[in-house]
């Protein structure tokens, strides 16, 4: 289109069936969309999103030699890109258009006996983007290369699938693990629901084969320092923590011949210092030098500097191995990577803060992550269920659900945590049949075992002899003596008040983001929830993406969810993460900030004001002026908004479009 | 008449965050007064005194500017720079009396979306107590 024409708008608003038509009259919009300055054509149909709407758009781009298109419709954050692909396939530049939100922003929100005002907020809306659209002006995204790695933050059983998928899709993956093993919380279960799996025999195989695959690398006992950059090329700076042990690698290229760990033990075993296992949830000792359990990948010690004394014995009991080094210090490295997969999990809600369910005040009250222990046959009482206080094998055994979730208190979380029905279930069927004669009860709200085959797994656990209570537990009480625990609520479905004895109690606690998922998810740009899961790019249709391009989420960390669809999360992310690396380069945005030469002064505020130092200043024609570097620009305009001469351009946000949205807000005059 | 009077109010929204909020208030079906305009830009950062100061001199009864929380820009902070701006609006609202409450910053984020109700009737019940701004007069 040349330059100096007349603007030329075409207005097209959308009904959305009765969404917005319900709300407003359509007719009212469209012919005032026609009495307004530049308006070549203003039509309407009811759905502009789908074919027919869209062979509107480019049938009346040729018919009447637009030069900008207006659709009053649904959010931008929804359909933008769709009506952009339709601008530019009726011959247009795709940043010649502009939406008018008129569903989420109006006809959703005045629903009610607000016809009139609905008609008048929509006509406002339609003015103020028919004067941007104006003012729009032919863009042309920026192409950049993408980096040919990916990089999934977290070594659960979400991340080591993404990392597999995306490293047998043929991609280098750094596969990023804060602790000393990959596996996360799922080797820490007994069995799986509902086959009733080994949760080691099925996830051991699979932190095999990350160990050794090819393009695979495995970091672990690292944390992400920093983020830069965008997608196709971050920059992710990554603490390597000092493990003061030396993998046969590492060794290797000190010139350590055959040295460096082998995982056999003999430095733990000379330790003198002994601290609880997170792993085991505290209830089995550890050395200062230690590995978690004896599946770890890699089979690495470490050494906790925290405990350890440095007396050195390890050192001795190494020997000719030198693979331990106490006077380790972290080490920094940055690593490009195109994309990234954040799956950082969950950790158990503090159930004590449930002061009336007695968690760390009875000794015989646990929670299920205890439970699972302590069940495992690799746990630390091989496998045999025992009460905390005496050891002895309970026959009564009681299990709280929804301990924590579903809280509307403040205190406990207000959602479901989804999987905490179906492993009680299951610990209830693990009791029954490993210790005879052995009672479950289950104190429930609702059993929601809504997943394939979980309804069948519930009928199963009834027909073993579990017994459902329906209430909430209002107070657990201690016998001093036999510490014994006294469940008191009231069995809602008899509509009368109970108290069962049992000799242990499991609270299915409610699951929380990961403690570090806060401050890594805002180093990635990614929003949280209001529950404080991270954010994905939408609900429905972009579950496994955020609003950063190229960070993706798999697991927990978006929300709970149990293996099943954890892995299926895992692998969509690992999908999703692998296109941009395949297609070779992105596309992105060209919202970048320009610098209008004559306007600068050169006084380089905006320069400070940059978070992504894209800005500097430089010699042009014997001036000193602002210089931007458009690969590191964001656009987000936070130059253009300070700079004291209006020398700095935004890209389809410029001043004079902003201005004109300003004017024609009030050009609509008092209503 | 007073009932009558509807006041127009102009808000300046970042995408990542209030625009967002703002759609899920809309998915949610959250009613609201309808008396605020949005304009979309792309955060906080980018918006200029000026947009502010030429809304209330074109007429506008109200601004609302609403971005990230803080620590959460998508940009990282734009909107601590914005919100740094906001008050230098404020002071300079009061130096020529303008009651200050007309222009307001909040911040509400993109899971939001009741918050984002609660802004428009708390920002509109504002504006309504103050009535009409007085810079319509010399529009006249």
């Amino acid at each position: 289109m040349a330059e100096n024409t007349e603007p030329r708008i075409g207005v097209f608003v959308c009904h959305c069936g009765t969404n917005i038509a319900g709300s407003m009259s359509i007719d009212d919009v469209v012919n005032y969309a026609k009495t307004l300055p530049y308006v070549a054509v203003a039509d309407q149909y009811q759905y502009m999103c789908s074919t027919p709407g869209q062979k509107k758009i480019n049938d009346a781009i040729k018919e009447y030699n637009l030069t900008g298109v207006v659709v009053a419709a649904c959010s931008p954050r929804l359909h933008e890109p769709t009506f952009r692909t339709a601008t530019k396939e009726g011959g247009l530049n795709p940043f010649r258009f502009e939406m008018a939100n008129i569903r989420e922003q109006n006809s959703w929100v005045h629903m009610h006996g607000m016809w009139d005002e609905a008609t008048q907020k929509a006509k406002d809306q339609v003015r103020m983007a028919v004067a941007k659209a104006a003012k729009l002006e032919d863009l042309v995204p920026k192409s950049v290369p993408v980096e040919k790695t990916a990089m999934v933050v977290g070594g659960g059983v979400a991340g080591m699938q993404a990392a597999l998928d995306l490293a047998s899709a043929g991609i280098k993956t750094y596969l990023i693990e804060r602790t000393p093993t990959i596996g996360g919380r799922m080797s820490q279960l007994d069995k799986t629901f509902p086959t009733l799996d080994c949760s080691q025999c099925i996830l051991t195989p699979k932190m095999v084969d990350v160990g050794r695959h090819p393009n695979i690398e495995m970091m672990t006992y690292t944390e992400v320092e920093k983020v830069e950059g965008y997608i196709g090329n971050f920059d992710v700076t990554l603490r390597k923590k000092a493990r003061g042990v030396l993998t046969p690698v590492e060794a290797a290229a000190k010139g350590i011949v055959g040295g460096g760990c082998n995982g056999c033990g003999d430095c733990a075993a000379v330790c003198p210092v002994i601290k609880p296992n997170p792993f085991e949830m505290g209830m089995a000792p550890r050395k200062a030098i230690y590995i978690y359990h004896a599946q770890v990948m890699p089979l690495i010690y470490t050494v906790d500097f925290d405990s350890c004394v440095k007396c050195g014995l390890c050192v001795e009991a190494c020997g000719e191995k030198k693979a331990i080094d106490l006077e380790m210090q972290d080490e920094f490295i940055t690593v490009k990577v195109g994309t990234a997969v954040l799956a950082t999990g969950y950790e158990l809600f503090p159930v004590e803060n449930k002061r009336e369910w007695g968690y760390k005040q009875f000794d015989n009250v646990i929670n299920a992550l205890e439970f699972e222990r302590l069940i495992c046959a690799s746990g630390p009482t091989g496998g045999h269920l025992v009460r905390p206080s005496d050891g002895k094998t309970p026959m009564k055994v009681g299990f709280v659900l929804c301990a924590g979730s579903r809280d509307n208190t403040g205190i406990g979380k207000p959602y479901c945590s989804r999987f905490c029905c179906m492993y009680s279930l299951k610990h209830a069927h693990q009791i029954m049949e490993k210790i005879p004669g052995a009672v479950a009860y289950l104190f429930y709200m609702d059993i929601r075992s809504f997943g394939k085959m979980y309804e069948e797994f519930y009928y199963r656990i009834q027909h073993e002899g579990a017994k459902f209570i329906r209430g909430r537990v209002a107070n657990v009480l201690e016998d001093k003596e036999t510490k014994n625990l006294h469940v008191f609520t009231e069995d809602t479905l008899l509509g009368r008040p109970v108290d069962v004895e049992v000799d242990l109690l499991v609270l299915a606690a409610a699951v929380q983001p990961n403690e570090g998922a806060n401050e890594l998810r805002k180093k990635f740009g990614v929003s949280a929830s209001q529950d404080g899961w991270m954010l994905e790019a939408h609900p429905k249709l972009n579950p496994c993406g955020t609003t950063t391009a190229g960070v993706f989420l798999a697991g927990v960390c978006q929300g709970p969810k149990d293996i099943p669809d954890t892995v299926a999360q895992a692998e969509g992310a690992a999908s999703a993460a692998s296109i941009p690396i395949h297609m070779g380069e992105v596309e992105l945005e060209p919202y970048f900030a320009m610098c209008i030469d004559e306007l600068c002064a050169g006084c380089g505020m905006c320069v400070n004001l940059c978070p992504y130092s894209a800005l500097s200043l430089g010699e042009k024609n014997g001036r000193t002026v602002m210089v931007v570097t458009e690969a590191k620009c964001k656009g987000c305009g936070t130059c253009g908004g300070f700079c004291p001469g209006g020398a700095i351009k935004m890209q389809h946000f410029t001043t004079p479009q902003i201005a004109a949205q300003i004017d024609a807000f009030f050009a609509g005059g008092e209503q | 008449m007073a009932d009558e009077w509807k006041p127009q109010i102009l808000a300046i929204i970042c995408n990542w965050c209030s625009y967002a909020g703002a759609d899920l208030a809309g998915g949610a079906r959250i009613q609201y007064p309808p008396t605020v305009r949005a304009i979309r830009v792309m955060c906080t950062g980018r918006v200029d005194m000026l947009f502010i100061l030429k809304a209330f001199v074109e007429g506008a009864d109200g601004v609302l500017v609403s971005g990230c929380h803080f620590g959460d820009c998508h940009y990282l902070e734009g909107n601590y720079k914005a919100a740094k701006r906001m008050f230098m609006i404020k002071n300079l609202l009061r130096n020529i009396g303008l009651d200050d409450r007309r222009f307001r910053m909040t911040f509400v984020s993109a899971s939001e979306g009741a918050k984002w109700g609660m802004v428009m009737e708390d920002v509109t019940n504002t504006i309504k107590e103050l009535g009409p701004s007085p810079i319509k007069e010399f529009k006249k």
